[in-house]
């Protein structure tokens, strides 16, 4: 496959593809950029010419921007968090050898196979409703007043939500870290002295750091954009408004698309400085 | 001290019996070599004698203590995998000084200990390395480092050097000798090489199938083995076995005589046509169609220079002969 002919043949080849990939992500990059500089409200006379830097200012200077971040942030880190030390302990859990290993990884992948939209309906109504819900009912069982969740706690919710989805996709590659650790790296340490803990610590947590920032680096960046969880549940109400969802509000609500299009551009370079970020620890975790 | 004794120890996996029952007792000091073929259980032997795989029945004393449920660290051994085991993200300073760590030692007296074996092994200008940056032999020299700093009571080796190549191999296999020499520390050795055994051991345990076949001095082993498993495992390269009328006419089921007691005379009572001729230099090795007695191996001069199809008659040295019964069992 090294020849001039070849190559130029392969080129020639894959051209349709990338042809329509690059269309399929320039077309509505290029579209979002032109209309973040025009003032475009098509419910109020429509396309209305250039505004410049207005609704970049407009985006951030409004009292909505800090909050959104902010929730973006706590959803993201909350989600995070959760996913990452479950992950770690359900993967060292499963790593035992148990009696029905096989049906029980195929439970723990399952909810990462339920849609978004329909896990935030599930959950909403299934398990935080303060009056059906099985929170609601349990607490109920034990004479406790059942816990306005969405309401009262739309955070918790929604990282509760986010986690379950994610849960499986961090216990399923730290699960494979801890399969390819090589065994008598732990009897050693065992030879050595170290306790289990002490095993878990100084051998098998630095080398699950690798997995551990790709998990990172894939969550955060699909964590960023989650919406329908949002849309289903709290619908951006109590605080829960992340950037994502405020965008949407934006262009769909407010019917500003110009406004809209200026936070999708912030969305595009926030999303892009976190990669860069993250490459950058994977790229040196690689590295060793 | 380090003396280690198995009494009636057995191992099964499930159905399979890997040690169906095996004595011994290792004497402090002692250099104990296990051979054995691939999948004997000399790996698991070794791996019982550490605490890494519980006994299914039997006793291990370690220094006359019942050790059999002791788990492996309090059984104050230390042991060298055949993969290193190094731990990949720690330097090589940090790999030595892990089981002084975990022992809790202070900083200082960490540190010296971690120096002296470094200068013992050779290792002082690679302290601040990985695992990954270091050569096979090196890395090797970091596992037996992890292993002296602890000064345990015996050294447990599985296969060290069957990751190294050929040159590197003898040259570690002296190093480790002489670590026994300047430590006078027990070493259990765990090795599927004959040459290895020969070379280093003061005792070869040699086991079959999860038995032992025979326990002795190497040379006792060249000399006198046991049966026929130990005298074609032991020596190379391997003993000649002639069965049926020969045999017979010398009383006994089968007749093992090694390639370098068996000489090339003129009147010698055994006839060949030489096949293949290996000449190393310093010795000949020839392969001769001996008729009804089969092919022969013998071991002649490097001077000699017969070539295939050349017609030599060969004469095996009387008191070097070895006879073995119908079982195997050798005839003395
Ligand atoms: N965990 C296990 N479960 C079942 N069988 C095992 C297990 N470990 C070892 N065995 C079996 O026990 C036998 C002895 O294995 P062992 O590893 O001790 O062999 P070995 O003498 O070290 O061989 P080698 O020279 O190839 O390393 C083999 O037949 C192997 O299949
Ligand atoms: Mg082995």
């Amino acid at each position: 496959m090294a020849t001039k002919a070849s190559r130029s043949a392969a080129r020639l080849m894959m051209a349709p593809a990338v042809i329509l990939l690059l269309g399929w992500m320039l077309v509505p990059l290029v579209m979002t950029l032109w209309f973040s500089f025009r003032t475009y409200l098509p419910l109020r006379g429509g396309d209305q010419g250039f505004a410049g830097f207005d609704n970049y200012v407009r985006f951030v200077t409004s009292s909505a921007f800090w909050p959104a971040i902010g929730a973006t942030l706590t959803i993201v880190l909350g989600a995070l968090i959760i996913t990452i030390v479950l992950g770690v302990l359900l993967a060292l859990l499963l790593d035992q050898p148990m009696w029905g290993q096989g049906i029980v990884r195929i439970l723990v992948i399952a909810p990462f196979f339920v849609m978004p939209t329909v896990s935030g309906l599930v959950w909403k109504n299934m398990f935080l409703d303060s009056v059906n819900g099985l929170f609601a009912q349990v607490a109920r069982m034990f004479g406790a007043t059942p816990v306005e969740w969405i309401i009262d706690q739309p955070f918790a919710s929604l990282i509760l939500i986010v986690s379950w989805q994610w849960l499986p996709f961090a216990t399923l590659i730290l699960l494979t870290a801890i399969q390819s650790l090589d065994r008598e790296q732990l009897e050693a340490a065992e030879m050595d002295g170290a306790t289990a803990w002490k095993r878990f610590w100084h051998i098998i947590l630095p080398h699950l750091s690798r997995a551990i920032t790709v998990v990172l680096l894939i969550e955060t960046i699909f964590l960023l954009s989650i919406f329908a969880e949002i849309k289903m549940t709290t619908a951006g109400a109590f605080g829960t408004k992340t950037l994502t969802y405020l965008i949407y509000q934006r262009v769909l609500e407010s019917q500003n698309i110009g406004l809209g299009s200026a936070g999708g551009v912030y969305a595009i370079i926030l999303a892009n400085i976190v990669a860069i970020f993250l490459m950058r620890i994977v790229g040196k975790n690689l590295d060793r | 001290m380090g003396k280690i004794t198995l009494k009636s120890v057995r191992k099964s996996f499930g159905e399979t019996h890997v040690i169906p029952g095996i004595d011994l007792d290792i004497n402090d000091g002692e250099f104990v070599v296990f051979v054995g073929p691939s999948g004997c259980g000399k790996s698991t032997l070794l791996r019982l004698i550490a605490g890494l795989e519980d006994t299914s029945a039997g006793v291990i004393e370690i220094d006359g203590t019942d050790a059999t449920a002791l788990p492996p660290a309090k059984r104050g051994l230390a042991m060298v995998f055949q993969s290193y085991a190094l731990y990949p993200h720690m330097t090589v300073r940090k790999n030595i000084a892990f089981p002084l760590k975990m022992a809790g030692l202070d900083q200082a007296e960490q540190d010296r200990r971690v120096t002296h074996a470094a200068s013992i092994l050779n290792l002082s200008s690679y302290l601040d390395r990985r695992p990954g940056q270091l050569s096979g032999g090196q890395r090797q020299r970091v596992a037996i480092g992890r292993a002296i700093v602890r000064e345990p009571s015996a050294f447990l080796f599985d296969e060290p050097l069957s990751n190294l190549d050929a040159a590197l191999r003898v040259s570690m296999r002296q190093e480790i000798s002489e670590l026994h020499q300047s430590l006078k520390t027990t070493m259990i050795y765990v090795t599927h090489d004959q040459v290895e055994a020969m070379t280093m051991a003061d005792k070869i345990v040699v086991l079959n199938a999860g038995r032992i076949e025979q326990v002795g001095s190497p040379l006792d082993l060249y000399r006198s083995p046991a049966n026929l498993f130990v005298a074609g495992f032991i020596g190379s390269p391997k003993m000649n076995f002639i069965a049926g009328a020969e045999a017979q006419r010398q009383g006994c089921a089968t007749l093992g005589v090694r390639p370098e007691h068996i000489d090339i005379a003129p009147d010698g009572p055994w006839q060949g046509t030489v096949g293949l001729a290996e000449h190393l230099g310093s010795d000949t090795f020839l392969k001769v169609d001996a008729g009804a007695l089969g092919t022969l191996t013998v071991r002649a001069s490097g001077e000699v220079t017969l070539s295939h199809g050349d017609k030599i008659r060969l004469q095996p040295q009387p008191d070097k002969i070895h006879r073995f019964d119908t079982d195997g069992k050798a005839l003395r």
